[in-house]
């Protein structure tokens, strides 16, 4: 009976996961068996567009490109976010320093990218500092170049995502017992040995969220390539979500585009199960 | 039990999310509407009827039309919604089936006209004349069965007036260099090199993102070397038709020299078209190869201090080509009050006044016959040397659709990445050639 009762609180929320999270998903699936322009009729075609996604360099290209945003998008802001937490945790007025390090967080990613593409344009901030320091051999269009453009994006994300980290990061030291770091200094540790000893392990679960949260949003990253440079130039910061939105709504491919989404769902699945497996 | 009590809710929800979705194939049927004929004197009547249309953002002259039309028809009133005119392209297929407006502004119509979603106008052609114009205005809005070739077969669109492509110059800049209208190519490459030496930004151009601006300045030197009709029969997807060409070839080469030149800015790739636009307006380059869409702004900004000329040919006294598809309106096949949009269409290219706003609020020429009278412009404004440059297209008949319209993706996903490649140095013009026309015969072929 009392299970019954369990099942019955449950059924609003399942019902709302079901239609709009398991339907869609469902369908996707379905979808990316068939060559279909999103109106008229649709052909089976198996596992054709699967292996469209996995042959064509130019598809299987923005899986490559989504891998080296992890690069930057997790493995700048997570230790940046690690070492920020802390410093802030030693300071004395670490207010003001915390809504300093959320302000990225706070800003939209579209006016992020905006202010990004200004920065790093031609005549940009950027490439003025370098001018400035002697550096005017190497300043360019950062993302108008096609060797520069993918790193030129990994930057804004690392940039964006280093607000999350920091304050999720900061909760997880907050929670830390005072007394460990008592102890630690007591037996003599220096800063680092007291960030190796204590600090790390009291925030391992935070780390993992922010591992996963990061990586996420690097494999399906969308607006801020969008807003700054659209998949270019010749197609080097080409991403699976840009090109998912591409096929569906510009090419009319929703199949091929299905197919990637899924392919792209798969490969999120797998990146991100071990590393939540790790900070259970 | 452990395991049902852990996977009995997953496994519901799952089937609940299944059950729907069923397993039938997605989409529907198409339906062909039968071939249309003669309308006898379609009109709006005289009781009250409101028009529902989907404009295009930032394209003023749609909405100008509509004011005028309501104050000589004042039964007909205006329900309009104005979006950008690239969400307006991706979600045409799912407006068109699913609520249809009385008009639309569309891309290009192949697929639309294919999935059966658009009204064929041939019976109103026939009904209000259009049939008797110059043939060239309406070819690129008529589609073959099925969606393609384009350039044949009835027609599924409209427009207000044609635009013509080429090049705009300051004049200021101009003088310093002693420029005088190129009569031949070489001539035009002559000032490119003269600026270049007189520290002035030759070509302003845009070629970042998923639109490669470089594809103007590229499909005019392919007219110059070639012939427009053979750029048409590739972008109406006629059988057998291919990019891949000697002269084409030849145009590619030419470009790739202006870019080794360092006749455009550096940052090339990343400049987008309004920031062009702005290098252009605020005197930082001679030249800009665009439309006359951007002929009132022009007057507006920079008034008397800009002239055109149409791409000149590689022979003196060739005829000279132009990009001239008109901004194209449909009729959605499930449209309310089809005879009316209709009616709207025509008196839009034939009204006086409708022409003299068309001239006025856009800059370009009317579409409509040969005869019809040419509003007055003011004299030495660019868009009276752009109108000038319409009427000379369709005299000579030597307009061409942009080919970036070949195909719903040609643009983002071939042309633009291999054009960014071509302005780094990377491919050579072979191998874009070739690469497009893969690309082309793909997308075709799907």
């Amino acid at each position: 009976m009392s299970r019954l009762v369990g099942w019955l609180f449950t059924l609003p929320a399942l019902v709302v996961y079901a239609v709009f999270v398991l339907r869609p998903l469902a369908s996707t699936v379905q979808y990316s068996l068939y060559r279909w322009d999103g109106v008229g009729p649709s052909t089976w075609v198996g596992w054709d567009n699967y292996r469209a996604v996995l042959t064509d360099p130019d598809l299987h290209g923005t899986l490559g490109h989504a891998l080296v945003l992890v690069l930057f998008f997790t493995g700048v802001p997570v230790p940046l976010g690690l070492l920020a937490a802390a410093v802030v945790r030693r300071a004395r007025a670490s207010r003001p320093v915390r809504a300093v390090l959320l302000l990225p967080q706070a800003t939209p990613l579209v006016a992020a990218g905006f202010a990004w593409s200004l920065l790093l344009s031609s005549t940009g901030a950027v490439n003025r500092l370098l001018a400035a320091v002697g550096l005017g051999g190497v300043t360019r269009a950062w993302l108008g170049d096609s060797t520069t453009a993918l790193a030129a994006v990994g930057v804004i994300g690392a940039w964006v995502l280093l607000g999350l980290c920091t304050t999720v990061l900061l909760s997880g030291v907050d929670r830390i017992d005072p007394a460990l770091y008592e102890a630690a200094r007591l037996d003599g540790a220096g800063p680092w040995r007291e960030f190796r000893a204590v600090t790390l392990p009291g925030v391992r679960r935070q780390v993992g969220v922010c591992v996963a949260v990061t990586a996420v949003a690097a494999l399906a990253s969308f607006d801020i390539v969008y807003v700054t440079t659209q998949g270019g130039p010749a197609r080097a910061t080409s991403v699976p979500g840009l090109e998912v939105f591409q096929l569906a709504f510009a090419q009319r491919e929703v199949g091929l585009a299905s197919a990637l989404a899924v392919v792209l769902v798969v490969l999120v699945l797998a990146v991100i199960t071990p590393v939540l497996r790790w900070a259970r | 039990m452990r395991g049902r009590g852990r996977f009995g809710p997953l496994a519901i929800a799952a089937a609940l999310a299944v059950a729907p979705v069923g397993c039938a194939a997605p989409g529907g049927e198409l339906t062909h509407p039968a071939s249309a004929t003669a309308v006898p004197r379609p009109g709006c009547g005289v009781e009250p009827v409101v028009l529902r249309a989907r404009f295009e953002t930032g394209f003023p002259l749609a909405a100008a039309l509509t004011e005028e039309f309501t104050r000589q028809h004042p039964n007909v009133t205006w329900d309009v919604r104005e979006e950008q005119y690239a969400v307006l392209t991706r979600n045409a297929p799912r407006l068109l089936a699913d609520n249809p407006p009385d008009l639309v502004r569309l891309p290009q119509v192949s697929d639309l006209a294919g999935d059966g979603l658009l009204r064929d106008l041939d019976g109103y052609a026939a009904s209000f004349g259009w049939d008797d114009w110059p043939a060239a205005q309406l070819r690129p809005m008529r589609v073959g069965p099925g969606g393609r070739p384009r350039g044949v077969g009835p027609l599924y669109a409209m427009g207000f007036s044609t635009s013509v492509t080429g090049v705009f110059y300051n004049k200021d800049l101009a003088a310093r260099i002693g420029l005088r209208e190129p009569a031949t190519l070489a001539e035009f490459d002559d000032a490119l090199a003269r600026a270049k030496d007189a520290g002035i930004t030759p070509l302003a151009g845009f070629n970042s993102g998923a639109t490669a601006g470089l594809v103007f300045p590229l499909q005019s030197l392919m007219a110059a070397y070639g012939s427009p009709s053979a750029i048409d029969d590739w972008t109406f997807q006629q059988p057998g038709a291919t990019i891949d060409t000697a002269t084409n070839a030849e145009a590619v080469r030419h470009l790739q020299r202006w870019l080794r030149a360092g006749y455009f800015d550096a940052d090339l790739n990343a400049t987008d078209y309004a920031r062009m636009v702005d290098r252009f307006t605020s005197g930082r380059a001679l030249f800009m190869l665009d439309g006359d869409w951007e002929s009132a702004a022009l007057d507006r900004r920079m008034p008397g201090r800009v002239g055109f000329f149409l791409m000149p040919p590689v022979r003196a006294g060739e005829p000279r080509a132009a990009m001239s598809g008109p901004p194209t309106f449909g009729i959605p096949a499930g449209a309310a009050h089809a005879d009316c949009a209709a009616f709207f269409l025509d008196w839009a290219v034939t009204d006086r006044v409708a022409r003299e706003t068309t001239v006025r609020v856009a800059g370009s020429l009317p579409l409509g016959p040969v005869d019809a009278p040419l509003p007055a412009v003011e004299p030495g404004s660019v868009t009276a040397a752009t109108l000038a440059a319409a009427s000379r297209v369709v005299a000579d008949g030597t307009g061409m659709d942009f080919m970036a319209n070949a195909t719903g993706a040609v643009l983002a996903e071939s042309w633009t990445p291999r054009l960014q490649e071509l302005a780094e140095g990377g491919s050579g013009p072979e191998e874009l050639l070739r690469g497009v026309q893969a690309d082309y015969a793909d997308q075709i072929g799907r």
